[in-house]
């Protein structure tokens, strides 16, 4: 167990040292360079001279080796550099709009899992096959609605048609609820599809029929034995649905004008601020690596197969 | 084998007119047609017949768990009286398991693989009633114990994957009689094991149902298994009941043209003309001190260790073993695929174990393998003719119409109507797939064939013919085969000499005749002695074998 | 997208009313994403109106019977420029498709056949690229690329080179275990000859299916680009871009947002469902 538990550390090491140099490599042999981009405006009135001096202070003159080794070991302490367009080291400009991303997203994944859930039970209990057809389509639907698009329409009618959620001077609660509808949707779309196809596939094994012949009803078996099984293919995306759920804040802070990570993020792209985004898309990265490691971890404790996995077939 | 049943009480089971349905693309499908069959107290009724007989839709209507596209039709099912078809799904869940239960087909995927032995076992206690924990598990570790398990109170806290194939087996069958139903149904409980194995299983069948006086409906393929352990067979045939009655009755006077067939195709022990070893020819394929290791999660696991054998030109040579008994390996050694770690493999006098690279490729022709599986070893986008003409486009570059022309030829050669020539192996039965495997092993005319399990997954009446093709085509061509089986009386039928295998040894080798008669090794007369089917009738079979001719 | 991780889990066999039904959506599928084609091919025989040039006076109409989708805010028809717009969003998701089934079925016929040590390299580059969420990833290449059309249908493409990889692989896998092809090794088949009669043939016909669902999110991706301002400038009617102006106008014009992303929505829908029946029908 300790020796599986080494070797997948050092694997997501490994992902993460390259994906950290691949956004290296990516971001600093960029066209554009943000410091030229912010002091080389007339306005600024900066002579050439100067501008290089700002330009030895970010570091931006040295070799790109030299670079590459200065950020890696800034990157291993935790601080990821300045933003050239802001004008504050990317730690504060994280440590302000992280929090309401954060919030935003773990509120729209708990009601993406609620939403799945309670679609994928609907979808494969239903009492009329009409009914489940109709239940199982829906997620097939909802994956194919644009992220952006949903949110403006979620305005347009419970704001400005329904007039439920106020635009002007909304309580913390009302200004949430949108939002999260937003984002949550889509996500639980995937994770419903998921989860009824593996409800689906597990129900047909050999052993839920022994457990009907036992005498289990079908919601007995369906919480007993089902569940479980089924649980496990929708783990192995958690990973996928973080960057979902990051991408989706994104865009919905975006759509909401909220301010937070995805705002950062827009504004860095729009500025070819190099260094934001490089610490955004190595925190996504991590963020990733660290949720499937955990996967990992917990994964046999959910299937006793995967604690060995080769396992004695005696 | 003495059953006693009381006349005068209900049948435990009675099906009067039973008929089922599938929904399909173009609608209902009837699987089963008015079958009628009763079982007596204590009594063990085998329903016997091959795929596609309906023999699984009648067990499974019976207890009331067909899946969710089959529907009853027609008829009744009295469990002790009581009808139950229309019964709501509640009062069957309080049947269920108490008053009848299931032994299923494939033990490997029949227990949840997250959930402890202990919890499955428990769990029907729990349905039924059984609401103290303590007093379940000392329930579970009574019948694991009467199941034969050791060391109860380890597997009670094993997870299934740490089982093996027949204790899981033992498992299924401790929930089937925890609590003591009047009728079992045992829908191939061991179709999916070894000889060996199915042998101990079934006797433990019998040994719980004479202890609880349970009565068994046993679902089999295995004509064997059914003159072994029924006291009555019913033989299904497409749906229908093609006669039933008891066991040796049955046997020694068939009525109908199916079950007749279907013992005179039955491979078993019954003392038939053995073949007999053909005056000593030169040696086709010498296996001389084959040794192959793998390394299994870092450690080094010997699947075959020191075998030798010689196979004579023009003979069979079989390799009988279990599961892990290494038969494969060594198979797949002879044709090349697999490098051995140590010793040689002959094949008429080049030693196939220097080969590599181009000359390897050109040794293939000489070579060929047929596998078990005919659904998996044909590929699924090719028609047959460029399967069997493949093999050609790989050796001799000869044009698009003298292929055809050849494939044409192989196939009237293995009994394939000439149709068959431009369909897709979709469109094949299994029989007739496994016949296009034969078609394109032979068209480069090799000199051995290697067949692995070749018959293993087909029907009995269809194994029997493609046996007899196998035996044709040697006396025609001359080949020499190397006949991998689990199965003893396959070797028995087609065999010239055989090479007993356990865990990677082979404990025994010569002729059939005298390996079969004079057994030397106690492996040897285990798997002699597991074999089902000694009370086929040896009288009806060699009789029968005129009436399957016509 | 965790389109990879939907795709691969096998959808158990539908039963009679359900293939009918289907069968319908899928003649429905073909029609969108046929008008579509014929949309981006010849815009001017579907409208009258321009994509590009309002008409004075005829500002923020609601749908009637001359134009069905409405008018935006400087007179311009919101069908027409939804029509006009059909060619940058198609040829975009075709280009981002080709980018990703090109690179990514390369790479994993390469990982899946030859394996060892170069299958570990590339899936090692291909897990990196899994670790970062595609609209960060298709940030970070427009950064460098520049705004523009074809410039973020290369991104998208991009996103999508390690879900073919993977599945590619892990189709040649699958394939090379199977039966027929140690077979077609056995009658004395050259390792190429293989894997030309047999792996490609059997392993393509799933990535077909994928390409066909990643047409759809491409769509997507392409479109939330262009609502985020990164694609096509503003006079060019992108679907994407449409739905960001028509934002402005939320109390006044719903259809200006509404109906564009109606459209966008109708052909994800379709091509998805065409995915599936590629995948059911090899």
């Amino acid at each position: 167990m300790t020796r599986l538990l080494v070797s997948r550390i050092g694997q997501a090491a490994v992902v993460l040292l390259l994906a950290f140099t691949a956004s290296f490599l990516l971001l600093q042999a960029l066209p554009g360079d943000a410091i030229l981009i912010k002091y080389q405006n007339p306005e600024m009135g900066l002579t050439p001279e100067q501008i290089a001096e700002i330009r030895v202070l970010y570091g931006a003159d040295a070799p790109i080796w030299a670079q590459y080794g200065n950020t890696l070991w800034n990157f291993l302490q935790g601080s990821f550099g300045y933003s050239v367009q802001a004008g504050v080291p990317v730690n504060a400009l994280l440590a302000t709009n992280l929090p309401p991303t954060l919030r935003l997203a773990s509120l729209g994944l708990v009601f993406a899992v609620l939403i799945a859930g309670v679609l994928a039970f609907a979808a494969t209990l239903a009492p009329f096959a009409w009914l489940r057809n109709l239940l199982q389509s829906l997620p097939a639907l909802m994956i194919s609605v644009p992220v952006f698009w949903l949110g403006i329409m979620l305005i347009q009618i419970f704001s400005f048609r329904l007039r439920l959620v106020p635009i002007i001077n909304p309580s913390e609660f009302q200004a949430l609820i949108l939002p999260v509808a937003t984002l949550a949707l889509p996500i639980a779309a995937p994770l419903a599809q998921i989860l009824i196809r593996s409800l689906d596939e597990v129900q047909t094994q050999p052993f839920v029929s022994v457990a009907r012949a036992k005498g289990a009803s079908r919601p007995w078996v369906l919480w007993h034995h089902v569940l479980r099984n089924a649980l496990l293919p929708v783990l192995t995306i958690a990973g996928v649905l973080f960057g979902e759920l990051l991408a989706g804040a994104v865009v919905t802070e975006t759509v909401f004008g909220i301010n937070g990570l995805g705002r950062v993020t827009e504004q860095a792209v729009s500025y070819q601020d190099t260094a934001v985004l490089q610490a955004i898309v190595i925190l996504a990265a991590v963020g990733f690596v660290l949720i499937n490691l955990v996967v990992d971890l917990v994964a046999p404790l959910i299937d006793a197969r995967l604690k060995n996995p080769v396992g004695a077939s005696a | 084998m003495t059953t006693i049943v009381f006349p005068n009480q209900p049948p435990v089971l009675a099906v009067e007119g039973l008929s089922l349905a599938y929904r399909q693309e173009a609608g209902w499908r009837r699987v089963v047609e008015d079958v009628s069959f009763t079982v007596g107290a204590g009594e063990v009724v085998a329903l016997v017949g091959e795929s596609g007989s309906g023999k699984t839709s009648t067990a499974q209507a019976v207890i009331g768990l067909l899946p969710d596209n089959g529907r009853v039709e027609a008829g009744s099912v009295r469990l002790s009286g009581p009808e139950i078809t229309g019964w709501s799904s509640r009062r069957l869940d309080a049947i269920r398991g108490k008053s009848i239960s299931l032994v299923p087909q494939d033990p490997g995927s029949s227990l949840n693989p997250v959930l402890t032995i202990g919890a499955q076992v428990g769990e029907i206690l729990r349905l039924h009633g059984e609401r103290d924990g303590r007093l379940r598990k000392i329930c579970v570790l009574e019948l694991l114990t009467r199941v034969g398990l050791s060391n109860p109170a380890l597997r009670y806290d094993q997870y299934p994957h740490e089982l093996s194939g027949g204790m899981k087996q033992r498992v299924l069958i401790a929930i089937a009689v925890a609590l003591r139903p009047g009728l079992i149904i045992a829908d191939e409980p061991t179709s999916a094991l070894d000889v060996t194995v199915q042998r101990r299983i079934l006797d433990l069948i019998d040994a719980l149902r004479s202890e609880f006086g349970t009565s068994v409906l046993l679902v089999t393929h295995d004509l064997g298994v059914a003159a072994d352990r029924a006291d009555r067979i019913v033989v299904l045939k497409g749906g229908r009941i093609q006669e039933q009655g008891p066991t040796a009755a049955l046997l020694a006077r068939p009525s109908s043209d199916y079950t007749r067939r279907l013992l005179a195709d039955a491979p078993s022990l019954a003392p038939l003309s053995l073949r007999l070893t053909p005056v000593k020819a030169e040696a086709s394929i010498v296996v001389s001190g084959l040794t192959q290791d793998f390394n299994v999660a870092g450690k080094a696991f010997r699947a075959v260790d020191d075998v030798s054998f010689a196979v004579a030109a023009g003979t069979t040579h079989a390799l009988v073993g279990e599961s892990g008994s290494g038969k494969t390996t060594i198979a797949r050694s002879v044709v090349g695929f697999q490098r051995p770690t140590s010793g040689r493999v002959t094949i008429e006098g080049t030693e196939i174990t220097a080969l590599s690279g181009e000359p390897l490729r050109q040794f293939r022709r000489n070579v060929q393998l047929v596998y078990q599986n005919p659904f998996s070893s044909l590929d699924p986008r090719q028609s047959v003719c460029e399967i069997i003409g493949e093999p050609l486009r790989n050796f001799e570059p000869v044009g698009k119409a003298e292929r055809h022309e050849r494939v044409a030829a192989i196939l009237a050669q293995v009994d394939l109507p000439a149709d068959t020539i431009g369909r897709s192996p979709r469109a094949l039965s299994g029989g007739q797939r496994q016949r296009v495997a034969i078609a394109r092993a032979l068209i480069l005319e090799p000199r051995v064939l290697v067949l692995d399990e070749a018959v293993s997954a087909l029907d009995v009446t269809v194994q029997a013919q493609i046996l007899r093709l196998l035996e044709d085509l040697q006396q025609q061509l001359g080949l020499t085969y190397l006949f991998v089986t689990h199965d003893l009386a396959v070797v028995r039928q087609i065999a010239h000499t055989v090479t007993v295998m356990q865990a990677g040894r082979a404990v025994e080798s010569g002729a059939v005749a005298e390996v079969f008669t004079r057994p030397q090794a106690n492996y040897t007369r285990e798997l002699l002695a597991a074999i089902p089917g000694r009370q086929l009738p040896s009288s009806a079979r060699n009789l029968e074998y005129a009436g399957a001719a016509e | 997208m965790s389109n990879l991780d939907l795709f691969t889990t096998r959808r158990p066999e539908l039963g009679l009313s359900k293939l009918r039904q289907l069968d319908v959506t899928l003649v429905l599928s073909w029609a969108v994403v046929a008008i579509a084609v014929a949309w981006a091919v010849a815009p001017g025989l579907f409208t009258p109106h321009s994509g590009t040039v309002g008409i004075a006076g005829n500002q923020l109409r609601a749908p009637d019977a001359t134009h069905w989708f409405g008018t935006d805010e400087i007179g311009r028809d919101v069908l027409a420029r939804i029509i006009y717009g059909a060619i940058n969003s198609l040829s975009g998701a075709v280009v981002a498709v080709v980018v990703g089934f090109i690179g990514g079925t390369s790479l994993g016929l390469i990982a899946g056949s030859v394996g060892g040590r170069l299958d570990t390299i590339i899936m090692r580059i291909v897990d990196v690229l899994l670790s970062v969420p595609g609209l960060l990833f298709q940030l970070s290449l427009i950064i460098i690329l520049g705004f523009g059309t074809v410039n973020v249908a290369i991104a998208v493409g991009t996103t999508t080179v390690a879900g073919f990889a993977r599945l590619m692989r892990s189709e040649v896998i699958r394939v090379r275990r199977a039966d027929y092809v140690e077979a077609a090794f056995g009658s004395g088949g050259r390792f190429g000859a293989v894997l030309w009669r047999h792996v490609l043939p059997n392993s393509l016909g799933t990535v077909i299916a994928f390409a066909a669902l990643q047409f759809g999110s491409a769509i997507l991706a392409i479109s939330t680009l262009g609502f985020l301002g990164y694609g096509a400038p503003p006079p060019t009617p992108e679907w994407g871009l449409l739905i960001a102006e028509g934002r402005n106008y939320l109390t006044t014009a719903w259809w200006m947002t509404t109906f564009p992303g109606v459209i966008v929505i109708l052909i994800v829908l379709a091509t998805n469902r065409i995915s599936q029946s590629l995948r059911r029908t090899p």
